[in-house]
Parts: structure tokens; sequence; C-alpha cells
């Protein structure tokens, strides 16, 4: 079990972030009428107190131990049915409670002037970020397979809000379609949470991720409730052929809500895959290599095809990202040491890239008259609002992970790592690279070259605090694209630890 | 054998709830008798409050003597075995008197002005006799004794010890539901015809409950549970007859199905409650099924274990046919219906199916789960009904004036019902999500509890089957979650004119009390006939009952779902013997 000794290791980190989130959208909600104007501020103050936890965390958390579960907490939930609250976070954890910890500001920034004539409307969105951004912190700590399934669950409610209350005109079905494909994936998981149960040890404790890792299941058990996971985390990722309800849920969400679901929600699918189906269904996720590894190279292409043909700038984005999951859920079922770090790491990073894609694409979206999506309606903005466009440039090459951003360093990770293992796959996902720069340099050049299109010849460039939305994540996909150590000491054992696992099952 | 007189033990001391509940439903007759109409109404609902009060607290108090008897492995019988009190007994009995208390509440409610009730029941629809009723208005408060009995009925159906008072139970708990039925205040005939149809299937399930039982006094010779199980076991039942207890057996679950609304016993469902008045549906649907549900396990729990492998199958065999039509058909048919009573209707349906599979499992984790769910499901459906009670027709769109009809149970008029009174529309939310089974309410706990143990039996296939109607139930559900959130009111949407919001067909304006009298007796299609009469929708506030109620159903939904942990102590305590 986890036993690091931590100077500080009695102070719940965990849980103060989760509960400063959840205070602060109480508060949001709760202020009275009088005060309403100033609920940006408490949102946002709420979510700077949790990056100063997140700090913390991150200052005491012993990196030379990044493979064990550190900030460890335990409570006794609901001993009747062996559920705990139990909380910790590996190097991996770590980095994911962080992303969503960095990313809530941001957002709560951007939406700063949205909404601006309706403090009503903006109080609930903003309610409703601080809600997720607890549930954020709580699936990536969740050290106990019951609250991981809550959880799971749970922070699908304020999500479906989020996409249904605010954003296109056809914001209700994508939130339904949303709802419905999540839930779907969601109840089959929770016949094998149970099913995983029964197998377990049991008794008041018998959740904890601990006590079912290693199980003697059988070899047909494992492999059902390995399916029951994956298919729950393949739809939430999302991959291949259950994609369908992220691009309409991107296209219709504002740029925040998107930001958060395929930045940081939507890594819950494949931090599920390595850290649930790899550790307690090792044998069996060796098994399913193949058949994943095809899915996600056909994710690869096919999203980033699909991300060529789009009209919509948020669609593409999205398109973009059921690609870039591909690449991800390559490196982890490759499992060579290398892959499987480039992948953890891979999520990381396409939080911070897809985050900035699709905060600054919303930048671009406020200024045009109508609030149009269609690309084709966009040309020589590079003329009128040259910053925004200098930084959806910077965007846009860390999506196509371009040497020096921290993009490349994990996509060619991922790429070098299967290739050791599955040379064939490595080779056809090596043209979705290709591919990634054809979508992003010719969305590129039709919205930002060109002639200027005679409706946006004025606009304000990026003002002040939409730099202060764009210049965090810029410098943290630069600093970690030429100094990636730090994020990689995270991920590695971690990622080592995983890949033992699925090779001593398998020989 | 000596034909010698016995002289009958009663045990007064296990007799209180069902005596203060009964007695008090007598007294509220002779109230309707001797006490002026002024305060009748008032009287009548404090002694059935003090009655459903006397009871729990007569239950509570019983509680260690009933927990004493189990350990030391006897049980306690009275009146000679008719009623055998268990601790399972106890805590169903203890829930029926909370939620009833709480379905009390809103069946009193006049946050409309009026009672939920007719004037006059007896009165024919729409005549003259109708009209001056209401004119002098009236009020019908026999409702209160009735409720009393149909709860007494409901007291006694998990308790009852041989099958005759199982029999008497079904009887006072269903009869008194036959008239409140038929008594709405609104769409008399629709409600009449209700009651009808309740009545008739009632009725024919109450036969073949009889005759069920008649089958199985033939093959045990006696009525008594514990006998029966006996003859079971020891052999000594008629020889070589199994199939006259089987067929018996069938039939007796085949009558408790129909109560608790299972597919292919479940027609009346829909019907009933759509016609009955708003708050005795969520009564009945409610404490019906807890009742029934409890009647079930212990005749099922009495008889199969101790069956031969082969009855024991086929009766394993029967049940997971009929739990999982109930869970698809009652979630698949939901989907299509466009009345919030019909809808929750089905959803009682499928909740009945989902129960279903707690009770196949026949496992000693299996009892505990199926009698949480039912707790609940029943807090979220009386809470759900509190609200649709709430939610009213006006004969104008604006102004004070407007004339409180009858519920808006269209769900086209419940559009945009948060922005209205968001605090009700969280609440309805609330038990959507409950019923649904998302995590941290007390029907994910409830279904989790009752998968876990149906996947502990091997039951797995049926769980499956269960999480994926709960699947396609979380689709009607999140559209009528829509349609409160992300939806304009239908009468401000057809101000703006727009055209991606359907707008309620809104043409007349005028609009009598009984809009619906002259067609509505044509059929059952009219219950989910859009409204075409009543031109606005308004929310009432509400009494500070009503509000209560929802009140405390919404955080009791919240607080088993976050921390079950103590309720689930206490009902597995009191299913350590069976029910």
């Amino acid at each position: 079990m986890d036993s690091v000794v931590n100077m500080d290791a009695t102070f719940p980190w965990l849980s103060a972030m989760v509960l400063v989130a959840v205070l602060g959208a109480v508060v949001v909600w709760a202020l009275p009428a009088g005060l309403r104007r100033h609920v940006r501020v408490v949102a946002l103050g709420a979510s700077l107190v949790n990056v100063g936890l997140l700090v913390g965390a991150v200052a005491t958390f012993d990196t030379g131990a990044a493979g064990t579960h550190q900030h460890y907490e335990q409570l006794s939930w609901i001993p009747q049915i062996g559920a705990s609250y139990a909380l910790g976070v590996d190097g991996l954890g770590l980095l994911l409670v962080g992303l969503g910890v960095i990313l809530v500001p941001l957002v709560i920034l951007a939406a700063w002037r949205e909404q601006r004539d309706d403090v009503e409307r903006l109080r609930h969105y903003l309610g409703l970020t601080l809600l997720t951004a607890a549930f954020m912190v709580l699936i990536f700590a969740a050290r106990d397979v019951f609250l991981f399934y809550v959880v799971f669950e749970a922070m699908l409610i304020p999500v479906y809000f989020m996409i249904g209350g605010f954003g296109g005109s056809q914001r209700r079905g994508a939130a339904v379609k949303f709802l419905l494909f999540s839930l779907a994936g969601g109840l089959v998981m929770l016949v094998a949470v149970i099913a995983l149960f029964l197998s377990g040890p049991g008794g008041s404790e018998g959740f904890l991720t601990a006590n079912l890792t290693g199980l003697p299941l059988s070899e047909t058990t494992e492999r059902l409730l390995f399916a029951g996971f994956f298919i729950a985390f393949a739809i939430k990722a999302p991959m291949f052929p259950v994609h369908t309800w992220l691009p309409d849920a991107a296209q219709q969400a504002p740029a925040g809500t998107s930001t958060l679901l395929v930045g940081v929600l939507d890594k819950v699918g494949t931090f599920g895959m390595l850290t649930l189906c790899l550790p307690l269904f090792p044998a069996a996720s060796h098994w399913a290599a193949p058949f994943v590894i095809i899915l996600a190279v056909v994710s690869i292409l096919y999203g980033a095809l699909l991300a060529l043909g789009q009209e919509d700038l948020m669609r593409m984005i999205a398109y973009t990202s059921v690609s870039h999951f591909g690449f991800i859920v390559l490196g982890i079922f490759a499992f060579s040491q290398t892959s499987v770090a480039g992948a953890s790491f891979y999520m990381f990073n396409h939080g911070l890239s897809t985050g900035l894609l699709f905060l600054v694409a919303g930048m671009v979206i406020a200024r045009h008259p109508s609030r149009s999506q269609r690309i084709a309606d966009y040309g020589g903005l590079q003329r009128v609002v040259p910053v925004i466009a200098g930084v959806f440039l910077v965007a846009g090459l860390s999506a196509l992970s371009l040497p020096g951003l921290s993009t490349f360093v994990s996509e060619i990770m991922v790429l070098i790592g299967s290739y050791e293992a599955m040379p064939a796959a490595a080779i056809v996902a090596a043209t979705g690279v290709i591919l990634a720069a054809l979508y992003i340099l010719m969305t590129y050049q039709r919205m930002f070259t060109g002639p200027v299109r005679g409706e946006l010849t004025t606009g304000p460039d990026m003002v002040a605090r939409e730099k202060w939305v764009v210049v965090p994540l810029i410098v943290l996909l630069l600093v970690l694209g030429f100094y990636p150590r730090p994020a990689l000491d995270l991920v590695e054992a971690p990622a080592f630890a995983g890949v033992r696992l699925v090779e001593g099952s398998a020989s | 054998m000596t034909p010698a007189f016995i002289e009958p033990v009663v045990d007064w001391f296990y007799l209180v709830p069902l005596l203060v509940v009964l007695g008090a439903g007598v007294v509220g007759v002779l109230i309707e008798a001797f006490v002026p109409d002024r305060v009748r109404r008032d009287v009548q609902l404090w002694l059935a409050l003090a009655a459903l009060a006397g009871g729990l607290v007569a239950v509570v108090l019983q509680w260690d003597d009933i927990n004493g008897a189990i350990a030391d492995q006897s049980v306690v019988q009275v009146l000679g075995g008719s009623l055998v009190l268990t601790p399972a007994t106890l805590l169903i009995q203890g829930a029926l008197l909370v939620i009833a208390t709480l379905a009390l509440i809103v069946i009193a409610d006049r946050s409309s002005g009026n009672d939920a009730f007719a004037p006059t029941a007896a009165a024919i629809p729409g005549s003259d006799y109708e009209e001056i009723a209401r004119r002098r208005g009236l009020v019908q408060t026999e409702v209160f004794p009735l409720f009393l009995f149909s709860v007494g009925g409901m007291l006694l159906f998990p308790a009852a010890g041989d099958l005759l008072t199982m029999f008497i139970a079904l009887e006072v708990l269903s009869f008194p539901l036959y008239v409140l039925s038929g008594m709405a205040r609104h769409r008399r005939l629709l409600s009449q015809e209700a009651s009808l149809k309740y009545f008739l299937l009632g009725a024919f399930s109450s036969a073949l409950f009889l005759f069920g039982m008649a089958l199985v006094y033939g093959f045990a010779g006696t009525l008594e549970l514990r006998f029966i199980a006996n003859a079971i076991i020891t052999g000594t039942g008629l020889e070589g007859m199994d199939m006259v207890l089987v067929t018996g057996l069938v039939l007796m679950i085949a009558g408790l199905l129909f109560k608790v609304g299972a597919v292919p016993f479940h027609q009346w469902t829909p019907d009933v409650y759509a016609g009955a008045p708003t708050p005795i549906t969520g009564f009945m649907a409610a404490c019906t099924k807890m009742a029934a549900f409890g009647a079930v396990l212990r005749v099922v729990y009495w008889t199969v274990p101790f069956t031969g492998k082969e009855i024991f199958d086929a009766f394993t065999a029967g049940m997971w046919t009929i739990a999982i039509a109930t869970m698809v058909l009652g979630s698949v048919v939901a989907v299509v219906q466009h009345d919030i009573k019909r809808v929750l209707a089905y959803s009682s349906i499928a909740h009945a199916g989902f129960i279903l599979v707690g009770v196949t499992a026949l496992s000693y984790e299996a009892i505990p789960a199926t009698i949480f769910y039912l707790g609940a499901y029943g807090l979220a459906t009386v809470g759900a009904f509190a609200i649709v009670h709430l939610v009213r027709e006006t004969s104008t769109v604006h102004g004070d004036d407007a004339l409180i009809l009858g519920e808006a149970t269209h769900l086209s008029q419940w559009a945009g019902l948060a922005r209205r009174s968001p605090w009700l529309a969280g609440a309805f939310t609330l038990f959507l999500l409950s019923f649904a089974g998302i995590p941290l309410t007390a029907g994910f706990i409830g279904k989790f509890t009752v998968f876990s143990a149906a996947v502990a039996a091997g039951d797995w296939p049926l769980a499956l089957v269960g999480v994926l109607a709960s699947a396609v139930a979380v689709f009607f559900y999140v559209r009528i979650v829509v349609l409160m959130y992300f939806v304009a009111p239908a009468d401000e949407a057809a101000a703006r004119t727009t055209t991606d919001t359907p707008a309620v067909d809104a043409t007349d304006g005028s609009a009598p009390e009984h809009w619906d009298t002259p067609e509505a007796g044509v059929g059952l299609r009219l219950a989910t006939a859009p409204a075409r009469a009543a031109a606005g929708v308004q929310v009432l506030r509400g009494g500070a009952g009503i509000r209560v109620v929802v009140a405390l159903c919404a955080l009791g939904t919240i607080a088993l779902g976050v921390f079950p942990g103590p309720v689930l102590d206490l009902v597995a305590e009191a299913t350590k013997f069976i029910p």
C-alpha cells in the first residue's frame, strides 16, 4: 500500500480542493440579489484558491515516488456496501487534477463578458462550472471504484446543464445526446462494477481500488468485466465508433464548456483505461489490445479526415480531438514503457492544447457580428486582430505537435513507443500527423489570411483579460516543450508500473 | 380431537398500530355524521394525522420486542397466527406510515383554493346537482376515513400470517382506493372511468388471488403460511399433486402482481394513475406498491425456497420473464407518452420491474435491497406527484382573475417550468434523477443494491437488462428536464412566435371547469390528448404543508443517496429473518 511519509501528509489537499469548489458553487448560487454582480469575482476567487492548493499539493508531492498514491485520504462512507471515500494521486493523477484546476479559472475568465446582460444565467453557468471542477478533482483522485463510478455518473448532470443551458440553437439535442451516450456506457459499467466487487474480498472496504487489484479472476469473467469498463471509457474518450456525441456537444456548447469537456472530462476515459482497466484486468487488457489498437488507429485517421472536411470551427476542433484521443489510446495499449508514459503526458498536453484552441476560437467567434462558427464566414483576420491570429496559430501548431511545444514530446513518445510494439500501427498512425498539419494550416489559411471579409474589418484585438486566459497555457506548452522532464518524472513511474502488470500477466 | 372451546389469546399490544389507524377510520365515519360542516374537514385531517403518528409510535415501540423474539429464534404471532410480525414487517409498516403521512398532507392540500376532490362525488358529472354543490362549496370529507381504511389494509397486508387475512387486507386496502380514484374534482369522467377500471380489474385480481388460495389450501390443508411451508418441506401436502400447489402459487402471485402493476397485469396502471386525483395517485403509487411488495415478499419467501428444484426453477424462470417484460415495457412505452401522469405511471411499471429483480434474487441480500428500493421510490413518487398537483391550467393566460383548473398534465405545458418556479423544477428534476438512478440520489443506491443482489445471486443478465432499461428510462426523464429548463414556456413562445419551441395549441380562451366532460367518456385516448381549452399554465405557490412535503421528499432523496449508511444498517438488521 501507499506508505509515503510526507511532511504535509496530514493536510487533505485533494479534499480541500473539492471543498473549495463546492463552497464556491454554493456561494455563487446563494448570493443575495444585491450582490449578484460579484459572482464572477467569487467564482474566479474560488478557482484561484484551488490553484494555490494545487501548488501546495505539487510542492508536497514526492516525485521520487510518483508511482505510489500520495496525499492519501480515506474515510468510511457506506461501509454496508463496501464503499469508502478514498482519495489519492500518483504522478498521473496529480497531473490531471492539475490540468483541471488550471483550466477552470481560465474558463471563468473567458466567460467574463458572456451573458453580461443576464447575471442570472451567468450565475448558473459559473455555479455549474465550479461544481464540475469539484467533480474533476474527485474523479482523478478517486481510489475507490464505487466513488469513481458515482462521480463518473454524477458529473454528467452539471455538464449536461452546461451544454443544454448555454450555447447554440441546437444545444438541447446535443446535451441529450451527450447524456444518453455517457449514461448508456456508465450503466453497463455499473454491472461490471458490481460483479467486480463480488469477485473481490468484499467487506466494508471492498471497493478500494487497492483491494480489487490483482484478483484471481477467471479468464471469461475478466474479459467481460474489462469490456464493461472499456465500453464506458471508449464512449467517454471518445473513440470511433462511439464518438458521435462529441462533435455535436462541442459545436453547440460555449467555448469554456468545450474546453472543460474535451480538455479535461474526456480524459476520464483514457485515464480510466490506464488506471482501472490495466491494473484491474491486465490479462484481458493484453488480450483486447490488438482490437483496441485497430480502433485507436481508425480513430486517428477518421477523426483527422473528418476534421479536414468540417465547415464548423468547433466541430473541426472536436474531430481533431477524436484523432488525438486515438493517439492516447494507441499509446496506452501498445504497452511499451515509452508509449504509455507518452500517452499519459499526451493527456495533459492535449488538455492545454485543445483548451487553448477552443478558448481562442471562442474569442474569434465572439468578434463575428452574428457569432458565426462557420469557417467560411471568416477571412483575413490576421490583419484585423493580429494577436488573436498569432495565438490561434500557436494553438494550432500545438495541436499538430510542432517541435518545441510540449505536444510534440508526447506524440513522438507515443509513436516511438508503439513502433517498438506494433510497427504497423505506428506507421499508419503517423500519417495522422500529416493530416493534422493539413487541417490546422488549412483552417488558419482560410480564416486568417487572404482578403478581409467586409463585416470583420473592425474589432478589438485581444484585450488584457483574454491575454490572461491564453498566456498561462502558452507558457506551459512552451516550457514543457523545451523542458518536459518535470512532467515526465510524474508520469513515468505510474506508466512503468502499469506496463509491468500487463507484461506480468502475459508471461 | 376434542371440540373444546379454546379461548382466543389476543395480544393487544401488537395490534395497536392497526387498531389506531382503522379505529380512527371508524371514528372518521362517525365524525361525518355528527360534527358540523365548518370544522369537519379540520377535525378529519387532524384525526388522520394523529392516527398515522400514533401508529408510527406504536410500531417503533414494538421494534425491540419483535427483534428480541427473532433473537430467540421465534416469531411473534398474533391472533393465533393470523398476524406474523417480523422486523421486516415492522420496517415496511413504519415506512408506509411515514410515506402515508406525507401523502396525506398532499391529499389535504388546498393551494388552488379547493380540494382535489369533487364536491359531491356521487353527482353525475356536469349535472345541475353537481353545479349547485360546487357553488355551495361542499366538501367531501369522507376522503379521510377512506384514506385511513386503505392505510389500515396496507399495514395488515405485509403482516398477514395466513392467506385469509392477507386476502382481507387486500380488499380493505383496495376498496377505498377504488372510491378515491373516482373523486377527482376536475375531469370527472376520466376519473370515474379510472375508478371503474380499477375496480373491475382489481376485482379480477382478487378473484385470482382467492382461487389461488383455494388451490393452495387444497394442497396443504391449511391457510397459514407457516403450515403451508411445513407441508412443502415435509411433503405432507396432497400427494403427487405438486401442480395444485404450483398453480395456486402462480395465481396468488399473479393477483399480487396486479397490485404492483407488473406486466402483463399492468394495463390498469396508466389509466388509473392519470384519471385519479393526483394526490391519490401519489399515495397509491408509493404506498400500494410498498404494501403489495411486502406481501409478495412474504408469500414468496415463505413458500418458494422450500419447494423442490423443479418448481423452484419454474418459479425463477417465470419471475425472470415477468421482471424483464415489466422493465422493458415500462421503460419503452413511457418514451412515447405525452402526459406527465402517464409518464410517471409507466415509470412506476418499470420500477415494479426493477423491484421484481430484487424479489427474484431470493437471497438474504435481496430483501433489504428491495425494501430500500421501495422506500426510495416512495419518497420520490410522493414528491413528484405533489409537484404535478401544483402545476395547473388556468382559464386565461394572464391576470389574477384567471380560474385555476385541473392539473396541466400535458408535457408541453411543462415547458419553461424552471423559469416560473426554479425551486419546484429543481425538486422535480431531483425526483426524476432518483427515478433514473443517477448517483447521489436515493434511487441510485436502491438500484445499486438491488442489482448487486441480483448479480450475487447469479442473475447478472437480469441486472444487465435492468441497466439497459434504465438507460432507456433516462431518455424520457431527461426529456422532461429539457422541457422544464431549456424550452421557453408555451405562452411566451407563442407570443414570440418562435419556430423551435412546440407551442401549446391554446385556441379556446374560455375554459369551463369541466371542459372535458362531454367527450371524456369516449375512451382512454383523451387521457393523452393535448390540453385544448385551457389557456394558460400556472404553478401554484403551494401551501406550507405541501411545500414541506416536497422539501422533505427532496432532502430524503438526497440524504438516502449520499449517506445511506444508517438506513442500510437498519434495513439489514430488520431483514436478518425472512420477511
